[in-house]
């Protein structure tokens, strides 16, 4: 698999080169992300703050935002918070491995994805790449409302799945989780996200729901639900539909 | 030289002298005196003022100055704490703020009236108990008494002056008073000064006050004082002479043991004997026999001798029950084994021939006990009937204690009736062998019949069978018949006989009775206490413990109880734990942290807080306090008799014992850890070094020859040099999180996040992770539909099933199968993985999952072997089990369980 296509497929709608604030408080850190996206097309604005980054993402009109979490002077969540509070740019965050909540508890407040430290190159361009085109079309717009990822196919206007040719016959609720998932196709949404928006907000404190639905949408949808192709789990943290 | 800023000398000293004042017992000054307005009030404040003087944190607690302008004056200039007024039935009562005394806390307080008996409700009921509580907290207090007040004296007093004393102060607080100041007057300037008014005299009591102040009983009340003083000056010489080695003054201690019976004379005994201790600077023991006919008295008359052994104790004394059926035999054994070298004990009550004929248990003594003396106290002229002494006095020694319990009268009654039952079948069974055999067998019936009464129903029935038996045998069997008189003179031998072998018979009968019934309650006791110290034994926590203590105390003593332990900060608290039917609720916390402060009992029935429904007993292990049991009784005999006493003093003591052996137990087990994680810690330390060092040597080498690179490097070079460098960091950054997870796992530092997972997802997400490294591996996953979900921390589970992967990828050849499969088993739900790898060697199943164990110590490529030690910490936190085995037909299987703690939950289906 390729991941090395940087902005190329997104310079040609802008024509320009994205914007990207890196927030972290840690000097190599910014070094080598300003080394590898510069030398893949981005423009890289660096804030060690998390008040800066905020001031920064405003004023320079930023595409995107890469935060880390751990910051000197204010919690990474509420960077988040503060940032969705004027807009909908992409964020992803940097982590230390096994904090899972603290991951959970970002992606609640908003943030689209993260990357756990240590991380290599391909892996951050890739997330960079589908943050970036999510930014770009969101997903609900997709031509004439059908989603298709390999051999699936979701018919959004008349609610119908296929699998390769095979109809594949969902009963309400596992429609509609398969349908939270296509709308945020490629993004990891959070056991939370998804109970409320199936489940309405009084299940959230019920993740087994979601697990039971969710091993009952693979039975049916993927060829081995031990080893699922689409349906994604993202460990501790919740499930994403593979594009 | 700039001038330096000196402390305050005099603010130094008080400092200093206010921490001695907190670091030891205060010190306590009696003013003593013979009578109301010799001028102790008077004495004391004057004293307090040199104090102030001498700038010392002089505070007035509650002096009674009833209007004296002299004793107002001395007043002025001393800070006086508010009194604390109290409602009592429509009036409001003056008391002293023990509180506010203790939170004001002075070096020394004063506080008049040490005899004063405290409002209802208030902490203690007597003052003295008060100042006992501000002497603890540190704190000096001066104080003023009248001889008359002592416990010991108010006998004599009484007597002297023919008044009865109500407040009266314990000895052992005279005795243990650090000063005593007597403050004297001749009684010719008293009466002057009563004359001139200048004595206080309550309204009400005017007369009889008045009666009081006469010239004898003054020159007598003088007396006692000054003995009482002089006694004191004395003691305090032994004292000196003991403590400078002076040795020949006592040779040999006297112990005195003084015996009561339930009679009147038992508090004279008490108190002549206190007096005779003191006398002689002896110890004392008081003892109470209960024998046989003892235990049947009525429960007013056994209260009242527990009273008197309470008052006993009030004056310093050791205090014990015997049960014997011998009364002098059980003396004479306690006697000996406490050494005693002289007894004291009321004269005999009974008098001339019954005296001869019974013996007495004086005589039996004096008799027997040959290096004992023994002394006797008169009973007072007008023998009072034991009924009388128990109203009215003292009651509050022990208040509630004299509630009337039900008595078995029913039973008793019935015994009775027994006894003229069987004598008549008895009668009946002679009439019919009546002329056919001897007439001495068939006074054999008779006995036979008064036997079986005393086995049974015990002494009074068998008594009444054998009157009746005798009367009968001589109405219907002996000439002249249908009439008591007796023709044949060797009659009267046989009748007597009768009489003597069947009072023999049922005296007999009844103290082995006695005897098997006091056998069968101490068994019971014993096999009380190995029950509840069996299950002590067995107890694994705290809560445990509690609830093992808290449902024997109730089997044994019908209460409602609760066992608390103080919180991290010694507050008392409620159990966390659900309470159990037994438990009780509602205890006074504020009681029961009083309890657990000063180690002593209070609640009702004592002498501290007797207005609480419940009775608080402190928990101590002999060095500290560990807790307080509440218990509220259902009725005070049940927990306040000598016997059930010392059970539950048992009890207290089993239960003490177990908390601390299970404080060692966890203490223990704590530094074995530290020991452990000392282990460890150097194992890691040598072992991370090494592996740390050498991917570092890799990164550092290629890393400075690219940083070096003049442009002669060629380009596949430079690459080389890149991908080693990434190759080894990455290894690296592997090892730093594998310690990083043991190190989190070992300090216990997980908390886990446990919730339902298909097995399913968990496995899937592994393999998704590994995505196209088992590309080459035909990976089955044999998972049976069935299988529940788990309820578990997935990302620890994926980690335990990605550390088995890693190893099978790296352990077994390039392409050959692996399986991962889950089964039911006894245990929980089994998840393994198998190989057909070169499997596992001998003996090494085990050692596979510790720290740093790798299989082959030289291959560099492997890293700390923390791997497997990893999978078992998770699986243990789980409360799960890991192992290893070889495979039949090749290969190895590693397997771990994890239970099923309750029932997986389920959605409504919904197709």
């Amino acid at each position: 698999m390729k991941n090395e296509s940087g902005p190329e497929a997104y310079s040609k709608m802008t024509t320009l080169k994205p914007k990207i604030i890196v927030i972290e408080d840690d000097p190599p850190i910014r070094r080598f992300l300003r080394t590898a996206l510069d030398t893949h097309g981005f423009e890289v604005f660096e804030a060690a703050t998390g008040k800066q980054g905020v001031v920064e993402a405003n004023s320079r009109k930023a595409d995107l935002i890469i935060l880390d979490l751990g910051l000197p002077d204010m919690n990474g969540v509420d960077v988040v918070k503060a940032v969705r509070a004027w807009s909908d740019m992409p964020i992803i965050v940097l982590s230390a491995r096994s904090a899972e909540a603290h991951k959970i508890e970002a992606l609640d407040a908003g943030a689209d994805d993260y990357l756990t430290k240590p991380f290599g190159l391909g892996e951050l361009l890739a997330r960079l790449r589908v943050a970036l085109r999510h930014a770009a079309i969101p997903p609900e717009q997709t031509e004439a409302g059908v989603f298709v990822t390999g051999t699936l196919h979701v018919d959004l206007i008349n609610r119908r799945v296929y699998n390769g040719d095979q109809e594949i016959h969902l009963t309400p609720i596992q429609y509609r989780l398969l349908a939270v998932l296509v709308k945020h196709a490629g993004k990891i949404l959070t056991h939370r996200q998804i109970l409320k928006e199936v489940w309405g907000p009084n299940s959230i404190e019920s993740p087994h729901y979601l697990r039971i639905y969710m091993s009952q949408l693979r039975h049916k949808l993927e060829a081995d639900p031990a080893q699922p192709k689409y349906l994604l789990t993202e460990s501790g943290v919740g499930y994403w539909l593979k594009v | 030289m700039a001038e330096i800023e000196r402390p305050d000398p005099d603010a130094l000293l008080a400092r200093v002298a206010r921490e001695q004042a907190k670091a030891r017992r205060g010190r306590l000054k009696i003013f003593f005196g013979m009578a109301a307005g010799v001028g102790k009030t008077y004495a004391m404040l004057l004293a307090a003022r040199e104090r102030r003087a001498e700038n010392l944190d002089v505070v007035v607690g509650l002096i009674e100055t009833h209007g004296r302008e002299e004793t107002q004056a001395l007043l002025e200039g001393l800070e006086t704490l508010p009194i604390k007024q109290i409602d009592y039935r429509d009036t409001v009562l003056r008391e002293f703020d023990l509180d506010a005394a203790l939170k004001r806390r002075p070096s020394i307080i004063l506080v008049d009236e040490l005899a004063h008996t405290n409002a209802p409700g208030s902490r203690h009921p007597k003052r003295w108990q008060d100042i006992e509580e501000l002497l603890d907290a540190g704190i000096d207090v001066y104080t003023a008494l009248n001889v008359q007040h002592l416990e010991s004296l108010s006998d004599d007093v009484g007597q002297i002056a023919g008044i009865r004393i109500w407040e009266t102060v314990p000895d052992t607080v005279f005795e243990e008073a650090d000063e005593v100041e007597l403050v004297d007057l001749p009684p010719d300037e008293l009466l002057l000064r009563l004359r001139e008014g200048k004595v206080y005299l309550p309204q009400q009591a005017q007369e009889a006050i008045r009666n009081f102040f006469r010239k004898g009983n003054l020159i007598a009340l003088r007396e006692l004082a000054l003995r009482q003083t002089a006694h004191r000056v004395d003691a305090q010489m032994l004292d000196y002479r003991e403590d400078n080695a002076i040795r020949e003054v006592w040779q040999v201690s006297e112990r005195i043991l003084v015996c009561i019976g339930p009679n009147a004379i038992a508090e004279r005994l008490v108190r002549a004997g206190k007096r005779f201790a003191v006398g002689l600077r002896a110890d004392w023991i008081v003892v109470y026999v209960e024998t046989p006919e003892l235990q049947r008295l009525p429960a007013e008359r056994r209260d009242a001798v527990l009273r008197v052994l309470r008052i006993a104790e009030q004056l310093g004394a050791e205090t014990a029950t015997l049960s014997s059926p011998n009364m002098s035999e059980a003396i004479l054994k306690f006697a000996g084994d406490r050494n005693v070298t002289k007894i004291m004990m009321g004269k005999p009550s009974r008098r001339g021939w019954r005296r001869f004929v019974l013996g007495s248990v004086v005589d039996t003594l004096i008799g027997e006990a040959h290096n004992i003396n023994i002394y006797l106290l008169g009973s007072p002229q007008k023998t009072q009937d034991a009924e009388e002494v128990l109203p009215a006095r003292r009651r509050d020694v022990l208040p509630g204690l004299l509630q009337r319990s039900k008595t078995r009268k029913k039973g008793y009654y019935l015994g009775y009736g027994w006894a003229v039952g069987v004598t008549l079948i008895s009668a009946a069974l002679a009439r019919l062998m009546h002329g056919r055999f001897e007439q001495s067998n068939l006074a054999m019936i008779f006995l036979l019949g008064v036997a079986l009464i005393a086995s049974r129903f015990g002494r009074g029935p068998s008594i009444l069978a054998s009157i009746l038996g005798v009367l009968v045998f001589d109405f219907f069997f002996v000439t002249p018949f249908h009439s008591l008189a007796v023709s044949d003179t060797q009659y009267l031998v046989t009748l007597s006989a009768m009489l003597i072998v069947a009072m023999l018979i049922s005296n007999l009968t009844a103290n082995v009775r006695y005897q098997a019934k006091v056998a069968a309650h101490r068994e019971r006791r014993a096999s009380v206490l190995y029950a509840m110290s069996k299950d002590l034994a067995a107890a694994e926590s705290e809560a445990e413990i509690v609830s093992t203590a808290v449902r024997h105390i109730h089997a044994e003593f019908g209460s409602l109880n609760v066992i608390l332990f103080p919180d991290a900060n010694g507050r008392m608290r409620y159990p966390i734990e659900r309470g159990m039917p037994e438990s009780l609720a509602g205890a006074d916390l504020s009681v029961a942290q009083w309890v657990f402060d000063h180690n002593e009992m209070a609640g009702q029935g004592t002498t501290t807080l007797p207005g609480a429904k419940a009775i608080y007993f402190p928990i101590d292990d002999g060095s500290m306090v560990l807790g307080v049991l509440v218990l509220e009784p259902v009725n005070l005999r049940r927990v306040f008799l000598p016997e059930q006493q010392k059970l539950l003093a048992t009890f207290l003591r089993l239960i003490a014992q177990a908390v601390t052996r299970l404080r060692l137990a966890e203490q223990a087990k704590i530094v074995q850890l530290q020991v452990e994680t000392e282990g460890l810690r150097n194992s890691l330390l040598s072992s991370i070094s090494h592996d740390l060092r050498t991917p570092l040597a890799t990164i550092v080498g290629s890393a400075s020859i690219l940083a070096e690179d003049d442009g002669s490097l060629k380009a596949e070079a430079r690459t080389e040099l890149s991908r080693a460098i990434y190759d080894e960091a990455r290894r690296m950054s592997n090892l730093v999180g594998n310690i990083l997870d043991m190190a989190r796992l070992d300090a216990g530092m997980i908390k886990l996040r446990k919730e339902w997972y298909p097995l399913e997802e968990i496995i899937g997400t592994v393999l998704t992770r590994f995505g196209n490294r088992t590309d080459d591996r035909q990976v089955k996953v044999a998972l049976p539909p069935g299988i529940p979900m788990i309820y578990a921390d997935a990302v620890m589970i994926e980690q335990v099933l990605t550390n088995l992967l890693e190893n099978a990828l790296r352990y077994t050849p390039a392409g050959s199968p692996l399986e991962i499969a889950a089964e039911m088993s006894a245990d929980g739900v089994e998840i393994s993985l198998a190989d057909r790898g070169p499997g596992i060697p001998a003996g090494l199943e085990n050692r596979l999952f510790e720290k740093f164990y790798r299989l082959h110590d030289e291959t560099a490529q492997s890293g700390v072997g923390l791997g497997l030690a990893i999978c078992r910490a998770i699986v243990a936190v789980h409360g799960g089990s890991i192992r290893a085995e070889n495979r039949a037909g090749g290969g190895a299987i590693f397997a771990f369980t994890l239970p099923l703690e309750q029932q997986p939950p389920s959605v409504a289906h919904e197709e």
